[in-house]
């Protein structure tokens, strides 16, 4: 059986079972009782103060204090409205959370999960628009996850916290009200594995997060004109699910990478780079990179269409790549 | 010393009885580990034996050796770059801690951390730290756990004059104080950020940023361990009976410099001088002879009792010592494998 739920309804479902299974399960962040960002309705008249509080603006403390209460046996739940705030936040990110455990030889487990919204779209203008997951692959020990739909959602956020490591779950900022199917009951989806969204014999197409929904778009689109598309939704980019990646593009021969990241060391550079050292034998054309461009992300929403990857880039980059062969491109 | 207030809650703890003859006398024998262990670690460094740098703790003994004294194993205590002696005052092992600074497998963090990572999570030793201020918010964290858990366990925090300029130093002593916390912020005012005199990039008095909000504040000659340990005292109880947090700055002076080898990067430049240091070695200073001569004086221990503390520790140094160089060396591997407890398909 399966609901339909709004995606903000899925991750609010998913911290309700997860706090309601586990007392050491705790929520805090800016504005969390009221919940203005709508995934935490609810939870504080009906898991009361000592679950879910608000705290101060002061994202150093916020970061940290998930530290020391991991270490002595919780599991914080951070929400921090937006990945731009990641910034502010950033020593107890990348020097405690990202190192502990090597640091104490594996001694502390660091159960941890900060929700942050990301991604433009919205005329949030440059400090509320960032998709801020590169700086956190690049950290090495924090899992980073990027759900496109609602179902994946609830999933990934239960699995996140019934986990024993760090994880980010980023919400695509303006789709938390886009519906979607979710299995009845216990849903969890495990890291680090891709779901193909539409199979494909052509061109792959690995789109990331917000970018899921352009990327479909563009390939019914070019199915018209006689384009196959696959597009492949990797979930989590760390964990990353490199063998589903890698398989397609032994069957297509060609991959465009769709990120909302900038481009310079974004996620779709990595995704890249993997493929050019895995599956060079495989490829046909060059691998493409559809990225926002590195900019701070302006405020004209037609300034905003500009620079975020949409279905017209994603469809220009396959057309360049389809029907290419090697002899073609030499 | 002459730059000391005593504020009126210290005065209420100074009212207290200190510590009994037999406490004393264990507050001498483990300022003296932890001068001994550090004594051993300059030589070594001096002598090119240490992978990497070590920042010693010789002078500030008092200060670790008075607060963790009224602390169990269950209360958590958060500690700096410059943190051996927190290890050993919270009862971290000597042998463990000196395996780990030589990159030992045998090493408490099995030679992944080092000198600046030590950490027994086993004792409520979340870690040295080597981003000056970190563990103000990682102790405020666990604080709140013990608050939660309801079984009067508190989080000591330790930190120093440079972290105190940290904004985080704000923002936990806000939460803190809301929340009403059972942590114990400890300042180690040693004087110096690294190279540069406190002095110099400090304005105001730092308990004052503690008594902005409210909060009970102690300043004490951090080179008397009784003072400390009175201090301590009275904010750890106030800890356990939710009370809140504390705050204690404890005025000191770091002997050695920000690491060992440190005259190699200075290249001749200076940021102090050798009277000022001279002048805390004295026996009037010096929070280790100072311990000594009050005991003799007191009556509490003869000068043969204090003889025999002073070599069964150096038998202790020595055996840490051999035991860390016949240690095995680091698994490269863990490198790769500790990054994640790897439970859930990730």
């Amino acid at each position: 059986m399966v609901e339909r739920r709004r995606l903000i309804q899925a991750v609010n479902d998913a911290l309700f079972e997860e706090m309601e299974r586990d007392p050491k399960v705790l929520v805090y962040g800016e504005d969390v009782e009221l919940s203005i960002t709508g995934d935490m309705r609810g939870l504080h008249e009906h898991f009361g103060h000592d679950r879910i509080r608000n705290t101060p603006i002061c994202e150093a403390t916020l970061t940290g204090m998930a530290v020391g209460l991991a270490s002595v046996g919780y599991h914080a739940v951070v929400h921090m409205m937006f990945s731009n705030f990641f910034y502010t936040g950033m020593d107890a990110i990348g020097n405690q959370m990202a190192k502990l455990r090597l640091m104490t030889g594996g001694q502390v487990e660091l159960p941890i999960t900060i929700i942050a919204g990301y991604g433009g779209g919205a005329a949030n203008a440059a400090q509320h628009s960032d998709s801020a997951y590169p700086v956190l692959m690049n950290l090495g020990g924090v899992n980073v996850l990027t759900p496109s739909t609602p179902a994946d959602a609830k999933g990934l956020l239960k699995t996140a916290i019934r986990g024993r490591n760090p994880s980010f779950f980023l919400e695509p900022s303006g789709r938390g009200g886009e519906v979607g199917d979710v299995p009845d009951g216990e849903h969890l989806v495990p890291f680090g594995r891709a779901a193909v969204r539409r199979e494909g014999g052509d061109v792959t197409v690995l789109s990331i997060g917000r970018m899921v929904k352009p990327a479909l778009a563009a390939a019914d689109a070019l199915a018209g004109q006689g384009v196959s598309v696959e597009v492949i939704d990797p979930r989590t980019l760390v964990p990353f699910d490199e063998a589903s990646l890698l398989a397609s593009v032994e069957k297509t021969g060609h991959l465009v990478v769709v990120d909302e990241a900038r481009e310079c060391c974004g996620a779709a550079s990595q995704i890249a780079a993997v493929v050019a050292e895995k599956a060079f034998h495989a490829l046909e054309g060059p691998i493409r990179r559809v990225t926002t461009p590195n900019v701070a992300m302006p405020y004209a929403p037609n300034a905003e269409r500009h620079v975020i990857p949409g279905e017209e880039r994603i469809v220009a980059a396959v057309l360049s790549l389809a029907g290419r062969t090697h002899k073609a491109t030499a | 010393m002459a730059t000391t207030v005593i504020d009126r809650r210290t005065e209420q703890a100074a009212l207290r009885s200190g510590p009994s003859s037999a406490e004393l006398l264990e507050l001498y024998e483990r300022m003296l580990l932890v001068r001994r262990v550090e004594e051993r670690l300059r030589d070594d460094s001096a002598a090119g034996k240490l992978p990497g740098a070590v920042h010693l703790y010789i002078g500030e003994e008092a200060v670790a050796v008075g607060v963790c004294a009224h602390l169990g194993d269950r209360d958590y205590v958060t500690s700096t770059h410059r943190g051996h002696g927190h290890f050993l005052a919270k009862g971290g092992d000597v042998r463990a801690m000196m395996a780990e600074i030589w990159a030992k497998e045998e090493g408490i963090c099995r030679g992944m951390g080092g000198s600046m990572h030590v950490a027994d999570v086993s004792k409520g030793i979340l870690g040295a730290n080597g981003i000056v201020g970190a563990g103000l918010a990682i102790a405020t964290g666990a604080a709140f756990g013990a608050k939660l858990d309801g079984e009067g366990k508190l989080a000591a925090c330790f930190f120093g004059d440079g972290a105190s300029n940290q904004g985080v130093l704000m923002e936990t002593l806000n939460l803190s104080t809301l929340w009403e916390l059972p942590v114990v912020f400890v300042c180690e005012n040693n004087t110096f950020s690294e190279f540069t005199p406190s002095r110099e990039v400090t304005a105001g008095r730092i308990a004052d940023r503690a008594r902005a909000f409210a909060m009970p504040t102690a300043e004490v000659d951090g080179n008397d361990v009784v003072a400390v340990w009175r201090a301590a005292a009275d904010a750890v109880e106030r800890a356990r009976s939710g009370g809140g947090p504390s705050f204690i700055e404890a005025h000191t002076y770091r002997i050695q410099g920000h690491f060992e080898a440190e005259a190699f990067v200075l290249s001749g430049g200076r940021y102090r001088d050798d009277e000022e240091i001279a002048a805390w070695k004295k026996e009037e200073k010096d929070p280790v002879l100072r311990c000594r001569a009050t005991l003799l004086a007191s009556g509490a221990a003869d000068e043969a009792a204090l003889r025999a503390i002073e070599a069964r520790v150096l038998v202790q140094v020595d055996d840490a010592v051999r035991f860390a160089e016949a240690g095995t060396p680091a698994d490269p591997a863990l490198a790769e494998t500790l990054m994640f407890v790897r439970d859930e398909g990730a």
